[in-house]
């Protein structure tokens, strides 16, 4: 019950730092899942996080796994409705009164203002995730080559992920 | 059916009137489910417009355009945030309940089951080796993903400085996100008060 009550703590909070995107929220969710509540270790969260970028849908949900590794699969649901839940009431409420402050001068403010904070965000999150993931040349070179692909071409980004475990199966596996 | 008598009042209250009284919650909340099933690779905003403006044409482009603003500006994942307001439009307040339901629950079973296979074999070489090459590359896609956001929204010097207080307080000074948030939010809001925003972006 205590791990139930620490999930949604952690996700509820989690939840209102996604500015931008779910990697927003991960140098917070890194320092409380694996510092403060140890549900997992740091190299697990990557892993987690990175199997959750071939997963379809929006790219958080890991967090179930997270949930169901704390508290088995009531976990999972408790964190799935502490996660989503208060961005979404507040995207119900906000959305209704956002069409109707069209008007409001200040309301392409807060947009134009916002969004080099949510880039800033999303940048400190590839940043904590960069930090876990890539050590040494081969990891380097994996990640530049996605990124690189990723900017000149639209393939879609689950197959270079794919192959990124290809790659990351023959440079590391040692039988 | 009298969709439109029967619904509650929190629904006719609403600016955003259904689009039209004809689409089920049921039907709603498959599409969703569809996409949410079929959106691989991230960049679910682009399967949301395929199957919401273009297939379907529940919404027009400029309506798109306008909720993925809002989407963006609130905190939560542009996928759900889209799917609150698009559901929302269509059928009021069960509607963003379908919407936002379905939009999860293939990804969420999904990783319910990849959690528990990496569980109980994470530690395998062959699968430590390959889940530091799918880091690595998820390394590469985020960063990928974040340079095209950037590339659309910062259009000027000072958002570059507006980046880089954020990054540097939340990565360099380790302070909290809300706290960085709010105080590069209000210095970058102020910035671009309403006088101020109809001069930089003439």
């Amino acid at each position: 019950m205590n791990q139930i009550i620490a999930l949604i703590r952690v996700f509820s909070y989690l939840s209102i730092l996604t500015v931008g995107g779910g990697l927003a929220a991960f140098p917070e969710m890194k320092v409380l899942t694996v510092d403060v509540h140890k549900w997992l270790t740091f190299p697990q969260l990557i892993h987690l996080y990175s199997m959750g970028q071939i997963a379809p849908g929006p790219n958080m949900m890991m967090i179930v796994s997270i949930g169901e590794w704390a508290a088995g699969i009531p976990g999972a649901i408790v964190v799935l409705i502490a996660f989503f839940g208060p961005t979404a009431l507040l995207a119900f409420y906000v959305g209704r009164l956002w069409v109707k402050l069209e008007k409001w001068p200040w309301r392409n403010s807060i947009q134009r203002g916002l969004s080099p904070v949510a880039i800033g965000l999303l940048l400190a999150g590839c940043l904590s995730l960069a930090r876990g993931a890539v050590s040494g040349w081969v990891t380097l070179a994996i990640a530049g080559a996605v990124l690189l692909i990723l900017l000149r071409s639209k393939i879609n980004p689950a197959f270079l992920v794919l192959a990124g475990a290809v790659a990351g199966g023959l440079a590391f596996y040692r039988p | 059916m009298s969709d439109v008598s029967a619904k509650p009042a929190l629904e006719s209250s609403s600016p955003a009137a259904p689009a039209s009284g004809d689409i089920s919650v049921v039907s709603i909340f498959l599409e969703f489910l569809l996409i949410g099933a079929t959106s691989f690779g991230g960049g679910v905003v682009a399967y949301l417009r395929s199957g919401l403006v273009i297939k379907r044409g529940w919404v027009d482009d400029q309506k798109f355009v306008e909720y993925l603003a809002i989407s963006q500006t609130l905190p939560g994942l542009n996928a759900t945030n889209m799917a609150v307001l698009v559901g929302d439009r269509l059928r009021g307040f069960f509607g963003a309940l379908a919407a936002i339901v379905a939009i999860c629950l293939p990804g969420a079973v999904l990783m319910l089951i990849a959690g528990a296979l990496y569980q109980s074999h994470g530690d395998k070489p062959l699968v430590t080796a390959m889940l530091r090459g799918v880091a690595a590359a998820a390394v590469g896609l985020i960063l990928a993903t974040t340079i095209q956001l950037g590339k659309k929204s910062l259009a000027h010097v000072y958002d570059l400085i507006f980046v880089g207080l954020t990054v540097f307080g939340v990565d360099r000074l380790h302070q909290s996100v809300p706290r960085v948030l709010i105080a590069v939010g209000i210095l970058a809001i102020l910035w671009y008060h309403p006088r101020k925003f109809r001069e930089v972006s003439q």
